[in-house]
């Protein structure tokens, strides 16, 4: 039993009770869950990001390096767009744009809401907090931004997409060729598109902001794939970030020589 | 098959109150709602309880059961082991009257608050048109049965007595979006929802949707929407440049 909470359920006029939640179930199973996957992918993501090595094996390159727009990048995948500092590892240049499209994700900000902020840590679990503003002011009141955080994620998309048809081709550089790398590699991408395009922004931006579907009937119908899509949301969401890091280990493996490509032909 | 179960049932009022442990026979097939009535009819015979319908349509019985907001007439024994033992308590984000029964005048105030459906003009037969697949996505929101287990888990007044003037709570909420979606309403509801009611405390954590007994996805299908509404209205960079400008004129 711990005091009364005078801010919330404590609050006077209330049910005297003390205790922060009666629930008996395992409630804090679910932000245990959230906050180990999250730390051991931030901590694998952060030491792939500054190893600045082993990102690419021919025809394969790492989705944490890609696309590669530094002089400094091995293979030749992108456009080298400019020199940087050689302390800046190339992929420092573009996490950014993941990152912040997970970060104001309206998925990832309820599970890390809960999880690490406990704000609250489960339904009708009191939390720690004496004041609260949600999302009404600085810096909160930026994850209003994410819809351009989605546009530019699509652009990514695109790339790595772009790098799975790559791989297609041999240690050679010649077409029509594939092993295990293409197929995870291809995993990858759709699995980013289905993250995407079930995201909460884009249902409102294809259609979402109409008021008469009954004049647009082909956005109504977009509408309607994404709105299948967008319950599933929570489930890409995890999918996708774990196997963007499987990716690149997968890649990393095979830059260190721990394992051969199965090729398939 | 009978077995008697062990309850702990908050009975008090403002002033203070207490868990208190009673044994009360269950039969199979039972709710919660009918072992309370059963020991209002053997041993509390003053135990303050609202209910009225018993088929999970009127809203009235809703209480906390081991913790969690719940329909006590859509909450079956069977869910629980007959060892267990049963915390029933009142909402706890609205003020006690006695025993399980709780003040809710909290949410009656809101929806008075809310501006009301404005539509147009009507055709010159009289009448207004609309397109079924318009109005679909917002019928989602009529099936609310207004029984406040919603707002009571919202943690933005749950957990912040401080908060309820400024905040309308997720019923409400999706009120503003229901009519937002509306083909025929003719009033934007963009600003009034994230300046008046409070949309901006939403942190999108879901406690409504999860508690909702008529299964409305509160959350994906009104809440995040409308934040998505009031972004078109108020964020947008060009938007937002030309308000902080016209704020700096004035
Ligand atoms: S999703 Fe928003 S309105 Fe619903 S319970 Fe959570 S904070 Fe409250
Ligand atoms: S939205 Fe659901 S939980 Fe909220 S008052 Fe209506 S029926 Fe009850
Ligand atoms: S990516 Fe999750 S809501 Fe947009
Ligand atoms: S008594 Fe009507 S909803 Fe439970």
């Amino acid at each position: 039993m711990t005091a009364l909470a005078p801010e919330g359920t404590g609050a006077p006029g209330r049910a005297r009770l003390a205790a922060r939640t009666l629930r008996s179930d395992r409630w804090w199973l679910q932000p245990l869950i959230t906050v180990s996957v999250l730390v051991a992918f931030i901590v694998y993501s952060t030491v792939r990001a500054f190893e600045n090595a082993n990102y690419f094996a021919e025809p394969y390159i790492s989705p944490f390096y890609s696309p590669c727009i530094t002089t400094a990048c091995e293979g030749n995948t992108f456009p080298e767009l400019f020199d940087g500092p050689a302390f800046l590892t190339p992929a420092l240049y573009i996490l950014i744009v993941p990152l912040g499209f997970r970060l104001t994700c309206y998925y990832y900000r309820k599970a890390y809401y809960r999880a690490f902020w406990l704000s609250p840590p489960a339904c009708a679990v009191a939390e720690p907090h004496a004041k609260y503003t949600g999302e009404t002011r600085f810096p909160l009141l930026f994850q209003n931004l994410h819809r351009y955080f989605f546009y530019a994620g699509l652009v990514f998309n695109v790339i790595l997409t772009y790098d799975a048809l790559l791989a297609f081709r041999n240690a050679e550089g010649e077409w029509f060729h594939m092993g295990l790398g293409t197929l995870v590699l291809l995993t990858n991408a759709v699995l980013l598109w289905l993250y995407s395009l079930s995201c909460h922004s884009c249902r409102h931006i294809v259609g979402g902001r109409l008021v008469h579907f009954s004049r647009h009937p082909v956005r109504y119908k977009a509408w309607t794939f994404v709105s299948k899509l967008n319950p599933k949301h929570m489930q890409y969401a995890w999918i996708s970030l774990v196997f963007v890091a499987f990716t690149d280990l997968y890649v990393r493996l095979l830059a260190t020589g721990a394992i051969d490509d199965p090729r398939f032909f | 098959m009978s077995y008697e179960a062990n309850l702990r049932v908050w009975r008090g009022d403002a002033d203070g109150g207490e868990l208190q442990d009673f044994t009360v026979t269950v039969n199979e097939g039972e709710v919660v709602l009918d072992i309370l009535h059963r020991l209002q009819a053997t041993q509390t015979p003053d135990l303050a309880v609202r209910w009225n319908c018993k088929a999970g349509k009127c809203g009235s019985c809703s209480a906390e059961v081991n913790g969690r907001p719940r329909l006590m007439c859509l909450t079956r024994m069977g869910t629980f082991e007959p060892d267990e033992s049963i915390t029933i308590t009142p909402l706890r984000a609205f003020p006690v009257v006695r025993d399980l029964v709780t003040d809710v005048s909290y949410n009656y105030d809101k929806a008075r608050e809310m501006p009301p459906f404005v539509p147009p003009e009507r055709d010159a037969d009289g009448n207004h048109r609309m397109q079924q697949i318009d109005v679909e996505r917002s019928q989602e929101f009529r099936k609310c049965i207004e029984c406040f287990l919603c707002q009571d888990v919202c943690h933005v007044v749950r957990d912040h007595e401080d908060n309820k003037p400024a905040f309308a709570g997720p019923r409400y909420l999706m009120r503003l979006a229901e009519l937002d979606m509306h083909p025929l309403d003719g009033v934007d509801r963009r600003r009034l929802a994230q300046d008046h009611f409070g949309l901006g405390m939403c942190n999108i954590t879901k406690c409504c949707s999860e508690v909702c007994p008529e299964g409305i996805k509160i959350t994906d299908n009104a809440l995040i929407p409308m934040k998505e509404r009031v972004v078109d209205r108020k964020y947008v960079p060009p938007t937002w440049l030309g308000n902080a400008i016209r704020r700096r004129r004035q």
